[in-house]
Parts: C-alpha cells; sequence; structure tokens
C-alpha cells in the first residue's frame, strides 16, 4: 500500500519536473516572444491602417532629421537594401514601410537603451513605390520617404 | 543550427552590430511552378539582441524583408569582450541564438 502511493507520488513528481525543464530550456517561450508580434500592423493593406495598428496613429510629420538610403534603381525587387539613420533624441523605434506592397510594413525596430538611431536590412519589393521610414520618438511619429524604382518584382513567383 | 553570422565592433564608444541569418523568408504569396500550390509562409518575426543580458534592439520583421536576411544596427555602452546574444523566432516557432563577443 504504501508502496503504491510512492509510486504515484514519484509519477507525479516526474511529469512536473518535464515541464518544468521545457520551460526552462526555452521550448515554452516562443509563443510568449510572438504574442508581442502585430500581426493586424503586418496583414494590413494600407500605410495608415498600418501605423494604426502599430503605433495607434498615422499622423506622420515630415522630417529633415531622418535620412533613409536605399538605392534610386532596384534591379532586382527581392533584394532592396534599405538604411535609415536618424538623430532625433529618445527614438523608441524605427520602422520600415513599401508603400506599394501588399502589406505594406516591412520591418520595424525597437530601441532598447544605448540603440543609436540607425538600423539597416534587405526588404523586398513588389514595384516602383515609395519606402517611407517611419521613426516613432516621444510618442509622436515622423517620417521622410524615397523612391525606389523596381525594374523586377521581388514578390511574385 | 547555426543559422547566424554576427559580428560587433566597437569604434569610437559606438558597437556597430551586423549579423546575417540563414532563412528562406517564403511570403506565403509564392506559388509553386509544378504543382500551382501557395508556398505557405515561413518567415522569421522576431529578432532580439542582448548585450550582457540587456536587451538592446528588438526587430519585428514580416514577409517582406529579403531571404536570408542582413541586419544591422549601433549601440553605445558596450566595451571590447562584452557579450551579445542574438536571437530569432519565426513564425512555425522555430528559433535560434548565437552568442558572440564585442571587438
Amino acid at each position: 500500500m504504501t508502496n503504491m502511493k510512492r509510486r504515484t507520488f514519484l509519477k507525479g513528481s516526474v511529469a512536473a519536473g518535464a515541464v518544468g525543464a521545457a520551460m526552462g530550456a526555452g521550448l515554452l517561450t516562443p509563443r510568449i516572444v510572438l504574442a508581442a508580434w502585430p500581426t493586424a500592423a503586418f496583414e494590413a493593406k494600407s500605410v495608415d491602417s498600418a501605423l494604426d495598428a502599430l503605433a495607434g496613429s498615422h499622423a506622420l510629420e515630415g522630417s529633415d532629421k531622418i535620412s533613409i538610403r536605399a538605392p534610386d534603381i532596384a534591379e532586382n525587387g527581392a533584394v532592396v537594401p534599405v538604411s535609415i539613420s536618424s538623430d532625433i533624441p529618445g527614438i523608441e523605434s524605427m520602422s520600415i514601410i513599401a508603400e506599394k506592397n501588399a502589406n505594406p510594413l516591412t520591418a520595424s525596430f525597437t530601441l532598447g537603451k544605448g540603440a543609436e538611431g540607425f538600423v539597416s536590412t534587405r526588404i523586398k519589393m513588389g514595384k516602383t513605390s515609395s519606402v517611407i521610414a517611419v521613426v516613432k520618438a516621444g510618442g509622436k511619429l515622423y517620417s521622410t520617404g524615397k523612391e525606389v524604382k523596381v525594374t523586377i518584382g521581388g514578390c511574385g513567383g | 543550427m547555426a543559422s547566424i553570422k554576427i559580428r560587433a565592433k566597437l569604434s569610437d564608444g559606438v558597437t556597430t552590430v551586423k549579423a546575417l541569418i540563414q532563412h528562406p523568408m517564403e511570403t506565403g504569396q509564392r506559388k509553386d511552378k509544378k504543382t500551382g500550390k501557395l508556398i505557405p509562409a515561413h518567415f522569421i518575426q522576431e529578432v532580439t539582441c542582448e548585450h550582457n543580458g540587456t536587451n538592446v534592439m528588438t526587430a519585428l520583421w514580416g514577409p517582406a524583408v529579403s531571404k536570408n536576411p542582413y541586419l544591422s544596427f549601433k549601440f553605445k555602452g558596450a566595451k571590447v569582450g562584452d557579450s551579445l546574444k542574438l536571437s530569432w523566432v519565426d513564425n512555425k516557432g522555430e528559433n535560434d541564438s548565437t552568442e558572440t563577443q564585442v571587438s
């Protein structure tokens, strides 16, 4: 009898231990991390609704303190290098938007402690469009844009 | 799986981080030419970078970031030899991370 109880107790603790180990090893963390991914913003079909979903507003203020580095003509729309830099103080996030893509929001970078106002990446563009850099600082949105001509689209098959 | 190549260089107090990640970044809009069926979306959604355990940058990506993504950013406050950890998670829950030292 006592033996039986000991057995169930052991089984129970082994199961609990497995869950604990899974959490410890980070197996359950992706779910938590992904909760932060703004699905609505990335699935939005227009620049305004993407910004509404991402930042709660689409009131953009043009700024000459943001610069975009992207090619004037992109021969291959599948790989368009884009860098944005800004010296606006207190930047919270920097986003890259390709205006005429099916889902305009491409990437959004949240800057942590000590991060400088600079991000660089490569994006896909379906067709010739304006690339918009949106910088969020002090609760306001600042933006600047640059036209990129695409000769071969990067979103088709 | 070593899917990440990363370099962090300190110069004049600013650390420049450059990373290349191997990933198909499938948009979910492309069709398989043979079968005519849509290839399901498979792309990185979040990349995070920690300097000595403190988050310095979080990138939220949509499927329109290029295949085998390149990422670069800058931050202040690191010293040579500091640890820098970069991790990514994609829409299927796959993930990878790597650690490097600031040089």
